[in-house]
């Protein structure tokens, strides 16, 4: 009981908003954020991965623009054929789309949650789920191809830049483990749902699913970043 | 305004589902969008001017409707949104670097070599 009072007290935030708000809640040794302190760890969680998916991403960069080899054209090598021509980074668009398709349900999801709708919370994570393994499954698949036909290698390949693999794997492989492990994160918030774990323990509040929708809008926001950077660049 | 200043007080983030199918909606297109920047193989400034607007915009719009920033207040904002910043400078300090080695490997090693299969 005394842990609600204290909530409640906490993310009360003062009437004023905007720049006179900025300042009131950085002064007077208090409370700076008026969110659940969850909320605000997943925050200063994904900040720290932000810098690290960079690291990957300017180390790519940095390698790219230093080599004097010919870089591999990404549009073809990662295109595919279904008997006729090959059609460029089809495979790409379709786990992107699966990814966004994904974020969908899942905003979705957290709105329910909001609305205290249980079984329609539980099925769109679900869903999401569903959907973050289905897009794990396409990256096994695209790795393979890559990896046994192609002959990519993270020490080089039969298409040019040997610096092309070792980016590749690395940047590609550190998003798929966030990924999998969104889909295994996902799914315990979605039993806890689902059997009433928030309501006997939290009071019926549903914050969970909104900080677990964060970490999995976020997967979604460097796939953006990793699309048009590796992919398409 | 009022709506989303009760919610802020709660702690909660309520608000329309429209908002999030029209999102939705949106993200699903400006990706078509960019991957058609593949498929019609647009080159040179064409190419990478819309890559970088396509992406800046999904960017975007996930972080401010899907993961709620646009209903956050500025403290929190800020704390997120400005530490990401200083890779602006790491960008160009790499840049800087990649190219002067660039330029190092072409004074001593001449041409790129022919490409030479890797062992298996």
């Amino acid at each position: 009981m005394t842990e609600d009072v204290m909530t409640d007290t906490q993310t009360m935030a003062p009437e004023l908003t905007g720049n006179k708000g900025l300042v009131i809640d950085w002064s007077s040794d208090k409370q700076a954020f008026h969110v659940p302190w969850g909320k605000a760890m997943m925050w200063i969680f994904l900040l720290s991965d932000t810098f690290i998916f960079s690291c990957f991403l300017i180390g790519y960069m940095n390698v790219r623009s230093s080599t004097t080899v010919q870089w591999p054209n990404p549009s073809e090598v990662f295109a595919l054929s279904f008997g006729g021509q090959p059609i460029p980074l089809i495979l790409i668009a379709i786990m992107t789309f699966v990814l966004i398709t994904s974020s969908g349900t899942m905003a979705l999801a957290v709105n329910y949650g909001y609305r205290r709708d249980k079984k329609k919370t539980v099925l769109l994570m679900l869903a999401t789920a569903a959907l973050g393994a289905a897009f794990v499954g396409m990256q096994a698949f695209e790795w393979t191809k890559l990896i046994v036909e192609e002959g990519v290698r993270p020490w080089g390949n039969p298409m040019g830049a040997a610096q092309f693999g070792s980016a590749f794997f690395m940047i590609t492989g550190f998003h798929g483990m966030h990924v999998s492990a969104g889909v295994i994160y996902l799914i315990v918030v979605a039993k806890r749902v689902g059997t009433g774990y928030y309501d006997r323990h939290r009071g019926g509040n549903y914050e969970m699913v909104e900080i677990a929708g964060l970490y999995w809008h976020f997967v979604d926001l460097v796939w953006v970043f990793i699309f048009a950077f590796f992919y398409l660049w | 305004m009022a709506h989303a200043e009760a919610s802020q007080v709660e702690g909660h983030q309520q608000h329309p589902l429209k908002i999030y199918l029209w999102v939705w909606l949106l993200l699903f297109v400006l990706s078509a969008f960019s991957y058609m920047v593949d498929y019609m193989q647009l080159q040179g400034l064409l190419r990478w001017s819309l890559i970088l607007l396509f992406m800046f915009l999904k960017a975007g719009f996930i972080l401010a409707i899907f993961m709620h920033m646009a209903w956050e207040r500025l403290a929190l904002i800020y704390a997120i949104m400005l530490p990401p910043l200083c890779l602006l400078v790491f960008i160009g300090l790499m840049q800087i670097e990649g190219e002067y080695t660039y330029i190092m490997r072409l004074i001593a090693f001449g041409a790129a070599p022919d490409i030479v299969p890797p062992p298996h």
